[in-house]
């Protein structure tokens, strides 16, 4: 649950829709955006979209990276078959771009956004962006827009609009668009209005562009806090919320989220490094990222194989689908040192520790032999609700299991396990 | 605002009814030697009434309310309100709390509030000053004086970090997880929590680090502060501004936790929805170095923390700022019912014993057998009642001449007395159980009663060896007519279709019949006194059904006799006769049939008789 970042296709269908409510010029503009996939098939897309034969269109991938144009990913001006063309050649391909902050990422290229082009000078873009800080959102606008709009940041005016506040009753302050004045004043009104409405939590159109005394977005990118999907459902419609670019989930990643989304408790994990040494079950939100930073601050970052925690009282079967799935991953490379597992966490307000602990046993169990052949070590420290009979049945588990497991409560700090494990020499 | 929220007399209202978390608040009121519970009433908009729960040894009832409204009417004296309404409902009914003159503090326990939803109750608290804390937290606690809902778990946790009176310490984190797990360290290197809030992992909580902070400094008696930071956001650095401007002056331990995010991939998020860096400055390193920087104690690692607090302990005592908080004995809470049995050392007898069913496992069972077998191998209403009745799974002929029973007795019109009283009682607008109990509760001795009678008495002359001229002079000198035999119009030439067709299915059917073969030479004796003397269809049932259970081969001679001595019969007349009563019933509801009134010429009144 946070802000996930969506799609162009997804956010300017949103904003098109509803901004056909309150200014005419937008109605019908939604029915003229194609989202390409590697399963489109192009006869389906054409009888679908008529348009895309119709005339110049501009194409550029659709998966949350900027700075498309710098990275040469934007076909303007050309005809459908030249754009069909230029969009199956990078199809599937690995590309790398380069980041706003100057950082390579390589991906793979599968979502690509075609739409009719707008032909227009540089001097005729526009950029507005608002974002949220606690208090209030912040609404840029600059009458030059478009790539170099950090270059010329002293031209972009900013308006607060205070969260207790009207928009209706703010006055924009406004940059120089000439003739297009009230045409922008309005159309950033309404934008706003969808980006409360719609829980948006970033967004950005740049540059947008005028045609025809209408306001025409070009370029979109936007965030939305997924929390607000009971709200923004129906606005939203179907809508997307895919990985950043570059970053790919593993299936074990996306089991885990799976599991994560069938349940009201938590459960999360981000492979760090498959063939890392230590790996961590740890329960809280909290709590899982301190064992993550003990880790690291003892200088061993490169061998912490995962992230993640559960929390919020998953059930037992919950627990040992998780565990499961840890201890696979976790057995799957031999290491010549053995590995590490540390089933932390502080002490559980309400989360039930015995019964949590009864799946991460079962778990531990039928992983027996796989554990004994990596030569794992497993260390325990947990408090909470019946967090006596949790770690007793471990002990237990511990004379039989045939690896060690070292058992700690909360008279043991909870993060003493990480340097017990891997310093075993320091006091 | 106050700086100091809670008191040994605040009280709470509770929205939505949380059982659990109102006990573990009242068990600490108990550990705290509290005279007021701190829960004044519970808002729940399903039901009002009131709850059970217990306050130390004994039981109180707490008053429940459906609205925020009715809650602070009844109790003008309570000022927090706890908030459990889901993400759907939190914000508005947060709302409506904050504006409720009375109400002072709203605690949001609930995760995945909106963003803008939860900056719009932030900025309103604010305007009215008001404080919320969370959403998504597990809320606070004032050592010895209130607490929050879960906060601190369990009672042993509570004793074991001294919660229940006040120590020097002030303590604020993001997470509720870790907070808990912060008393502990700050009861093992001070003298005790003061007072700990955990303020929600969400990225724009209602309180911030900073506010509590803020009230920590202003309180007096607490001497030190602890705080637990988190990667992602800038929060953090409104602490450093703070330090900075000299408006924290009382000692800060601090450490802001995600220090391995710069070893991680782009893009992780963390388990709470804030914690996540956005800019360079958001990362922990940066957080903790400024803080640093700006005076605050800030240890090399978590696992460095508890030293760093007990190092800045000893130095306020050593100097006299502290005078450490003298121990205070709990007293024991006694321990749960199912706590006691789930650790062995209580028993207790049960009250009932059930064994024809088991609605416990993963799957309903009758008698050991599993409905979705029932269902799909076809076993028939027949069998259920085998399974229930008898416990047995009776072969398939025994189920169909049960069934067939079912069937024949049904229904007999709408004359006899069960029908005609269900037609009144539905007539007079009637809802159907009582339309149906009116009806069947004339079933006794004389009207359905022939199935019963006829079993036993046929059964108990045959076990006798009473040849059936002796049976009929017998019953003939107790003066009692022989259930089953006799019919109001048919005769021996006119049968019975029912028991014509019912004979036939066990003379096919059964194995063997000696019960029915014993009562057609009574027949044969009695209709050559009247024609009309004839094996009826409620002497056919009864007979045969003793003859199913005597040549089944399923039942011991004590199993019969059990099965005919406790009614099943009369068991079996009132299922069938339930479904033709229940036609009855809809027939007259369907024709809107007026209330029924006797016509005076229906009686003679003779009152002077």
């Amino acid at each position: 649950m946070a802000q996930r970042g969506i799609r162009e296709y997804d956010g300017k269908r949103i904003l098109f829709d509803e901004l056909a409510k309150v200014i005419p010029s937008f109605k019908g503009l939604s029915a003229k955006l194609a989202l390409v996939t590697p399963d489109t098939k192009p006869e389906e897309l054409l009888a679908a979209n008529p348009w895309l034969k119709e005339g110049k269109l501009v194409a550029k991938p659709d998966q949350l990276f900027g700075k498309r144009g710098k990275n040469g990913l934007v076909y303007a001006g050309k005809t459908w078959d030249e754009t069909w063309k230029w969009i199956s050649e990078r199809m599937n391909k690995e590309t790398t771009i380069t980041t706003g902050g100057n950082k390579k990422v390589t991906g793979v290229l599968t979502h690509f956004l075609i739409e009719p082009f707008t032909p227009h000078a540089d001097n005729e873009e526009g950029y507005i962006s608002i974002k949220s800080t606690r208090e209030y959102d912040v609404i840029y606008l600059s009458a030059q827009g478009g790539i170099y709009v950090e270059e010329n940041w002293d031209k972009v005016k900013e308006t607060r609009v205070g969260i207790l506040e009207d928009i209706e009753n703010v006055k924009i302050n406004m940059p120089d668009f000439g003739v297009n004045n009230a045409l922008v004043e309005k159309f950033t009104k309404e934008v706003y209005r969808i980006y409360c409405a719609g829980n948006f939590s970033y967004l950005e159109i740049n540059p947008f562009t005028f045609s025809n005394g209408a306001v025409i977005p070009l370029d979109f990118v936007a965030r939305v806090d997924d929390t607000g999907a009971f709200e923004s459902r129906k606005m939203w419609g179907k809508i997307e919320f895919p990985s950043s670019f570059g970053q790919k989930l593993t299936k074990e990643e996306m089991y885990i989220r799976d599991l994560d989304s069938k349940t009201g408790a938590s459960l999360k994990l981000t492979i760090l490094n498959p063939e890392g040494r230590i790996w961590n079950m740890v329960a809280g939100g909290g709590a899982s990222v301190i064992y993550a930073d003990t880790v690291c601050d003892l200088g061993f970052a490169k061998e912490l194989a995962n992230y993640g925690e559960y929390s919020g009282d998953p059930s037992e079967e919950f627990t040992y689908l998780y565990a499961k799935t840890i201890l696979d991953l976790m057995t799957r490379t031999k290491h010549p040192q053995g590995k590490i597992l540390t089933i932390g966490g502080g002490i559980a307000n309400f989360t039930d520790v015995a019964k949590t602990f009864k799946g991460i046993i079962r778990a531990l169990k039928e992983y027996q032999q796989k554990l004994i052949d990596n030569n794992v070590v497993i260390y325990v420290r947990r408090g909470g609700p019946n967090y006596q009979e949790g770690l007793a049945n471990m002990r237990k588990l511990g004379e039989s299991l045939g690896v060690p497991i070292h058992v700690y409560g909360p008279e043991t700090h909870m993060t003493a396990v990480v340097s017990m494990a891997l310093c075993p020499d320091k006091k | 605002m106050k700086p100091e929220l809670f008191t040994k007399e605040t009280t709470a209202i509770i929205y939505g009814y949380q059982q659990k978390a109102i006990q573990r608040m009242l068990d600490f009121d108990y550990a705290c030697g509290r005279t007021v519970p701190s829960v004044a009433c519970i808002v729940n908009p399903s039901r009002d009434g009131v709850h059970k729960v217990f306050f130390g040894k004994g039981e109180i009832l707490i008053p429940m309310y459906k609205t925020i409204r009715a809650a602070c009417a009844h109790h003008p004296k309570a000022d927090v309100m706890v908030n459990f309404a889901s993400f759907r409902s939190a914000f508005d009914t947060s709302m409506e709390a904050l504006h409720e003159p009375q109400i002072k503090t709203v605690c949001v326990i609930a995760e995945g509030v909106p963003e803008r939803r939860e900056r719009i109750l932030a900025a309103e608290a604010k305007k009215l000053d008001k404080m919320v804390i969370g959403p998504a937290t597990v809320g606070g606690v004032k050592a010895g004086c209130f607490k929050i809902a879960n906060t601190a778990g369990t009672y042993d946790n509570i004793i074991a970090s001294k919660l229940n009176r006040p120590g020097s310490v002030g303590f604020v984190s993001k997470s509720g997880g870790l907070s808990n797990e912060c008393y502990n360290i700050i009861a093992r290197n001070t003298d005790g929590l003061y007072e700990g809030i955990a303020i929600g992992g969400d990225a724009y909580p209602g309180s911030t680090l900073l506010d509590h902070i803020l009230r920590y400094q202003a309180i007096p008696e607490v001497k030190m502060i602890v705080a637990l930071g988190e990667i992602g956001g800038s929060e953090e650095y409104r602490i450093v501004e703070a330090l900075k401007n000299k408006e924290i002056t009382k000692p800060l331990v601090i450490w802001v936790t995600g220090t391995c995010s710069k070893m991680f991939p782009s893009g992780v998020q963390f388990g709470h929805a804030g914690a996540k860096a956005g800019a360079a400055n958001e990362t922990a390193d940066a957080k903790n170095a400024a803080l640093k920087e700006a005076g605050a104690l800030v240890p090399n690692s978590f696992d460095d923390y508890g030293i760093l607090i007990n190092e800045t302990y000893k130095k306020l005592v050593a100097d006299g700022t502290i005078v450490p908080a003298p121990e205070v004995k709990a007293p024991v809470l006694p321990m749960d019912y199912e706590q006691a049995v789930k650790e062995g050392k209580i028993r207790k007898a049960t009250t009932f014993i059930a064994t024809i069913s088991n609605e416990k496992g993963d799957e309903l069972e009758y008698n050991h057998v599993k409905i979705s077998d029932v269902l799909n191998c076809g076993l028939g209403i027949g069998n259920v009642i085998g399974l229930l009745w008898f416990k047995k799974q009776l072969p398939a002929y025994c189920c169909r001449f049960l069934e067939n029973a079912l069937m024949l007795t049904a229904d007999h019109g709408p004359a006899v007395s069960g029908a005609h009283n269900a037609i009144v009682a539905a007539r007079a607008g009637k809802d159907i159980i009582s339309c149906l109990a009116s009806g069947i509760l004339t079933i006794g001795p004389r009207f359905g009663g022939a199935i019963d009678g006829a079993a036993q008495n046929f059964k108990r002359a045959y076990e006798a060896g009473l040849t059936p001229d002796q049976f009929i002079k017998d019953m003939k000198a107790k003066g009692i007519n022989i259930p089953g035999i006799g019919h109001k119009v048919k005769s021996v030439n006119n049968p019975d279709m029912r028991v014509t067709n019912l004979k036939a299915f066990v003379m096919k059917n059964f194995k063997e019949h000696k019960l029915l073969d014993y009562a057609l030479e009574v027949e044969k004796i009695t209709t050559q006194k009247k024609g009309t003397l004839i094996l009826n269809v409620d002497g056919c049932i009864g007979i045969c059904f003793v003859d199913m259970l005597m040549s089944s081969g399923c039942f011991t001679k004590e199993e019969i006799d059990s099965i005919i001595d406790m009614g099943c019969l009369n068991a079996l007349f009132v299922i069938g006769r339930s479904i033709g009563i229940f036609g009855h019933v809809f027939d007259q509801k369907r024709l809107k049939q007026p209330l029924y009134r006797t016509p005076y010429d229906e009686i003679a009144y003779m009152t002077d008789l």
